[in-house]
């Protein structure tokens, strides 16, 4: 019975350091779940706002009555228009750009300021994207207030989402896949076409993903470069729109409806608001999913 | 054989070219940017521009029939106001964020936590606006006793919220870049894991966490429709955090579809877009630089 030697004492001190360890780990954990918290609100009171609104009739019918009634299809129509024409411009550039710097730039000072431009891109506010849409694309280039100029201006400002994950993958692949393939005497390009990309494919996919979904969200480049308030389509039309018309967009339409119309039903903004939400949030879920699929998938 | 060995050579030729131009063309959008933006502001901004009444003004009447100003004081006391407020907040919590993640959590509540930061990151600008508007402006009435909810309160927790995903993804990341031996050396001492974040991996850590506030004020100085719709439309110096503002990309965004093309009011708003360039563009230079500095060692 003379156990009570082996069992371990705390001191004064021993127990102060407990407590705050113990007191940090609590602390930490309240600023993280602070964090996590509003997501979940702010989804939950948008879609308890919205429910009486959502229905696939709201989806499929263009807005009426000066648009207090009706649906978001040519919003939501202008969107996808919109999204599709920027990622076909931004995805070649983005994708060859991240090749540049990972497979053919060297360590030298030109591949840091390239790497500098990249990231000051990224960091160019929406609204300064907007301004360069409407000097370069609308006025400059004649192409005028157009789907065209916005996605134009879309695809630049979205460029760096795809540089910045293309990257990251094409630097995952490993070097020896490179030199094994230079050894049976490929071309540069030839092992970038059949071994970097392809093994790279999980990130590259990523990021065009991620791409869709800043730009189904951006408002300000789109305000001044291409999308109006209000246009009339074709219901039920899936061409409504042209290269060069104007067009609505669904992250304008939530700001018009929001702001600008007077006496509108209360469950219509909260409905835009979730679709466009869900639409982002989705993406942005695919983008998860793929990214764990592919990675699960390899076999390095 | 020799023609298709011809014809191999001149597509490589070709396809490098094609990626070395495609690889500078962030440079070219950088300059392109900047220089389109100048040449639509650059008549007004040599002709007629009072550089002091524009920085040191407050007096900001584009439309004024009789005398008009342009004074953006206001207007970057604003910006100021709004990006201060939410750095208050988003720096202390995301850092805190960063370290939990990092440090005290398994790597399944990892995983889940920083998916639910994308998430967030995820929300458009224009849906966060919409939050300032409907839920926030009417709480803070209520909370606050304040005549309208749109101000430097409501679109500072805004922004704050707006900019935590990045300082935490780049806080953690500064983090992770903090070599373990530094962990077992200091756990091999007896330090608790408090005393480890604070005594050791924040200083070690230092360069990567102010490059993730730098970013994080970088875009809250930039975010334009969530600040257009939750500060409210009044262009004078906050007095308190209950007073509502315009900030800089907000009266870009507010004025410049009512502004005839090429008038004066107009190129000031390019103006403001060329100042607006500029501070992002030193902000996020400073922040490469710190990153840099933390993988050069």
């Amino acid at each position: 019975m003379n156990d009570h030697h082996a069992v371990f004492q705390a001191t004064p001190l021993t127990r102060r350091k407990q407590c705050s360890e113990v007191i940090a780990m609590v602390v930490f954990l309240l600023m993280t779940s602070l964090i996590v918290l509003p997501l979940l609100l702010i989804v939950g009171y948008l879609v308890y706002q919205a429910w009486p609104i959502l229905s696939l009739d709201f989806l499929l019918t263009s807005p009426k009555h000066g648009m207090r009634a009706g649906g978001i299809w040519s919003p939501l129509l202008g969107t996808v228009y919109l999204v599709v024409l920027s990622l076909v411009i931004a995805t070649p550039i983005g994708v060859l750009a991240a090749v540049f710097l990972n497979e053919y730039a060297r360590d030298n000072w030109f591949t840091r300021i390239v790497n500098l431009a990249v990231i000051n891109l990224a960091g160019v506010p929406s609204i300064v994207h907007a301004l360069f849409g409407l000097g370069a694309f609308v006025l400059f280039a004649g192409l005028g207030k157009s789907i065209l100029a916005a996605s134009l201006t879309l695809a630049i400002m979205t460029l760096p989402v795809i540089i910045a994950s293309t990257n990251e993958a094409l630097a995952a692949v490993p070097m020896a896949f490179r030199e094994a393939c230079w050894n049976v005497g490929a071309t540069r390009w030839q092992t970038i076409r059949h071994i970097v990309l392809p093994n790279s494919m999980s990130g590259i996919l990523t990021g065009v993903i991620l791409q869709v979904s800043r730009a189904a969200g951006e408002t300000a480049p789109i305000m001044f470069t291409g999308a109006v308030f209000f246009k009339a389509i074709r219901e039920g039309h899936l061409f409504a729109y042209g290269l060069f018309d104007q067009c609505m967009a669904l992250s304008m339409h939530l700001f018009t409806i929001s702001t600008q119309v007077p006496d509108v039903p209360k469950a219509l903004p909260y409905g835009i608001a979730v679709v466009l939400l869900s639409t982002v949030l989705a993406v942005n879920a695919l983008a998860i999913i793929v990214r764990v699929y592919l990675r699960s998938r390899k076999k390095w | 054989m020799l023609i298709r060995r011809r014809w191999e050579a001149l597509t490589e030729v070709a396809i490098e070219l094609l990626i070395r131009l495609c690889g500078i063309s962030a440079i070219l959008f950088v300059f392109g940017i900047f220089f389109f933006v100048f040449r639509e502001g650059s008549g007004f901004l040599f002709h007629g521009f009072k550089f002091l009444e524009f920085f040191g003004s407050t007096e900001w009447y584009p439309t004024s029939q009789s005398h008009v100003r342009y004074g953006v004081l206001a207007l970057i006391a604003g910006t100021a106001s709004v990006t201060a407020l939410a750095m208050l907040i988003a720096v202390p919590f995301g850092i805190g964020a960063a370290i939990f993640i990092s440090e005290f959590c398994g790597s399944r509540l990892k995983e889940t936590l920083k998916i639910t930061i994308e998430m967030l990151a995820a929300i458009p600008s224009v849906v966060w606006g919409f939050i300032g508007l409907t839920l926030m402006n009417p709480l803070i009435m209520k909370l606050f006793g304040a005549p309208i909810g749109l101000n430097v309160l409501n679109g500072g927790l805004i922004l704050a919220l707006m900019s935590l995903p990045i300082i935490v993804s780049v806080g953690e990341d500064a983090l992770k870049a903090v070599p373990d031996s530094y962990r077992e050396a200091a756990l091999a001492l007896g330090v608790t894991r408090w005393q480890l974040v604070y005594r050791v991996l924040l200083p070690a850590a230092k360069n990567g966490l102010l490059a993730a506030v730098l970013l994080g004020v970088g875009r809250a100085v930039g975010e334009t429709m969530a600040v257009l719709m939750a500060t409210g439309h009044a262009v004078k110096i906050p007095a308190s955090l209950l007073d509502s503002v315009r900030t800089l990309t907000a009266t870009i965004a507010a004025e410049l579809g009512e502004a005839p093309v090429h008038s004066e009011h107009y190129q000031v708003l390019f103006i403001i877009g060329i100042l607006l360039f500029m501070i992002t563009f030193v902000v996020n230079l400073t922040a490469y630089l710190f990153v840099r500095g933390i993988r050069g060692k």
